[in-house]
């Protein structure tokens, strides 16, 4: 169930414009397609690196795991191969770095990992780097990117919706900043609690952004949806994202926004 | 009204028993012995029969049509009943209704999602399926509570938050996040009830306040049984498999810590006696009320934060446990 994004092999097909494309040229691109600017999917740890300044990250919770009545042979193996696809132990990757030299709590998320659903892990790695950014009071950033609620946990992972948004409250009254990018696709749970929770949203160009996905929505309605429809675009046409931001462009609004909240050194 | 395929032997002998008595009223014989025996015999079948449903069967009572909504308790439970519509941004949703009353000759704050009880009504309230408006109506509602200090009760029934163009193009997932993040900061007391089906996101936004509490037969889950079996099986007709394994009845969220109290409901279900229902109801909201007022505003808060802090924490574990 779980392959990689990008294809090891040397060539890479872009879905969009289906230019082939060097994966080493791709790469050094920071995956946007050379021919439409087709932004290819990351995970989370491309989009650690490509955003935290270099040998800056430390990571969280790298060995958090869960024991739960909602365990079935069949969720725990897919768990497994989960793991020993991607190398992480969720689908969100938690810590903190520098982005043009300031200090952030950072977290991303992970596709390839069981459509970085949120289940327990997960709500429990985003809480505790809330808390930490609360207590060292440094600025949050959060890459979101998931297919909904961990329905394998049951109502376990849509109960992630609220306590997740409960810890933003926190970090809200003390007055820290949540910047929240949404990457594609961000939808259910994840998106109907902290991925729209920022201060600031920030989107990737062409991301798919909602609460239903298309699929779900076409059956409900029993009609195609237009071209675009639930894009980044789209969302920030309709008022729900601040800014769309090219991939190259994103370290750089990342660093200014940051600047702009810089709590002033008093004495 | 709807009949359950396991509800067969219960309106039989009731069938029987209506028989039995237009049978002695026209020959004017006196049956009462034997109509009060097999009364006794449909209270028992019935009870039997409840007892001992299975999930999917839950489900079912949940969605039953006959099932008292919550316009239904709003009538029973409350008096000075003021419905307050529309979100001040873009229109009124029928699917979540909300306005203030008393309840105990003191004013509330009231919420709820409404299901119809026929097609027409359904199609009216889009089958308790609000938009981003019935959100943002119970965000600005709970708003005005705090701001008057009067607590907030809400009924949780709903299949989901609706998944159309509209609703996506309003920002239905911005609205679910603000409604539920509202109601978890709100600075007074939160008591959410689930009356039927509490189906996801839509439902969460109206059940993340100070207590959580569910009826008998009501059911809570991430997604219904269907669409679980669906996407993990490719098989919507194994949905009494899914909900077993999916932990939905009020017993299994009560043992999870997810409700903190079970409501009885009549022998039969609520539908059988809606009054009787209504009165559990009352009596359970009442109690929690009146626990909530007493706390502190702080404090209130701060038992509500720890409350979904901690929700899953026995199941966490250090080490990669798995």
């Amino acid at each position: 169930m779980v392959r990689p994004i990008i294809p090891e092999s040397l060539w890479t097909k872009c879905p969009q414009c289906n230019e082939l494309q060097l994966a080493r040229e791709l790469k050094r691109c920071l995956k946007v397609c050379l021919k439409c600017g087709y932004h290819f999917r990351l995970t989370a740890p491309e989009r650690i690196q490509l955003v935290l300044d270099a040998g800056t990250f430390q990571e969280y919770d790298r060995d958090l795991g869960c024991v739960s009545p909602f365990d079935t042979p069949e969720y725990k193996e897919k768990l497994l191969a989960a793991r020993q696809a991607t190398a992480l132990n969720e689908a969100v990757i938690t810590g903190e770095g520098a982005i043009m030299g300031r200090r952030v709590v950072i977290a991303a998320l992970d596709i390839r990992f069981v459509m970085a659903s949120m289940g327990m892990v997960v709500g429990e790695k985003i809480v505790r780097a809330i808390e930490a950014a609360c207590v060292k009071r440094l600025p949050l950033v959060i890459f979101s990117a998931s297919g909904g609620a961990r329905m394998q946990e049951g109502v376990m992972s849509l109960l992630q919706m609220a306590k997740t948004s409960a810890a933003l409250i926190a970090l809200s009254r003390s007055g820290l900043l949540y910047v929240s990018v949404l990457t594609d696709p961000t939808t259910g749970g994840v998106s109907a609690s902290f991925a729209f929770l920022g201060d600031i949203i920030l989107a990737e160009p062409g991301a798919l952004i909602g609460f239903a996905g298309p699929r779900v929505i076409e059956q409900t309605i029993r009609q195609k949806l237009p071209e675009g429809f639930q894009r980044a675009e789209f969302l920030c046409r309709h008022g729900f994202v601040d800014m769309v931001v090219p991939r190259p462009r994103l370290k750089a609004t990342l660093g200014q926004i940051l600047t702009l909240h810089q709590e002033e050194k008093s004495g | 009204m709807v009949n359950l395929e396991f509800e067969r032997p219960i309106l039989e002998l009731q069938t029987k028993i209506d028989e039995l008595r237009a049978f002695s009223r026209e020959k004017r014989l006196d049956l009462a012995n034997e109509i009060a025996h097999l009364e006794k015999r449909l209270r028992e079948l019935t009870e039997n029969i409840y007892k001992n449903l299975t999930p999917w069967q839950k489900v079912l009572v949940a969605r039953h049509p006959g099932r008292p909504n919550t316009l239904d308790y709003i009538n029973y439970l409350f008096t000075d009943f003021l419905e307050l519509r529309g979100d001040r941004l873009y229109g009124d949703d029928p699917a979540l209704i909300g306005g203030i009353a008393r309840l105990n000759s003191r004013p509330v704050t009231v919420l709820g999602h409404l299901k119809g009880k026929d097609t027409q009504e359904n199609i009216a309230r889009n089958f308790g399926m609000a938009h981003p408006e019935g959100y943002r109506k119970a965000l600005r509602l709970m708003l005005q509570a705090a701001k008057f200090k009067r607590p907030v009760i809400a009924f949780i029934d709903t299949p989901g938050a609706y998944c159309g163009m509209g609703a996506e193009e309003r920002g239905q997932a911005a609205a679910i996040a603000q409604c539920i993040q509202t109601m978890l900061g709100l600075r007074t007391p939160v008591v959410s009830v689930i009356i039927g089906e509490g189906g996801s996101g839509g439902a969460l936004a109206l059940g993340a306040g100070d207590r959580l509490l569910i009826q008998e037969h009501a059911v809570f889950s991430v997604i219904s049984p269907e669409a679980y079996a669906t996407i993990l099986w490719n098989d919507p007709a194994r949905c009494s498999e899914a909900a077993q394994k999916m932990k939905i009845t009020a017993a299994e969220l009560s043992l999870l810590g997810v409700v903190e109290e079970v409501i009885p409901e009549p022998p039969g279900g609520a539908h059988r006696n809606p009054a009787l229902a209504a009165q559990y109801l009352q009596e359970a909201l009442t109690r929690h009320l009146e626990e909530l007022r007493s706390i502190p505003e702080e404090e209130l808060l701060r038992r509500r934060f720890e409350k979904f802090r901690k929700i899953d924490d026995e199941y966490l574990k250090e080490g990669n446990a798995n």
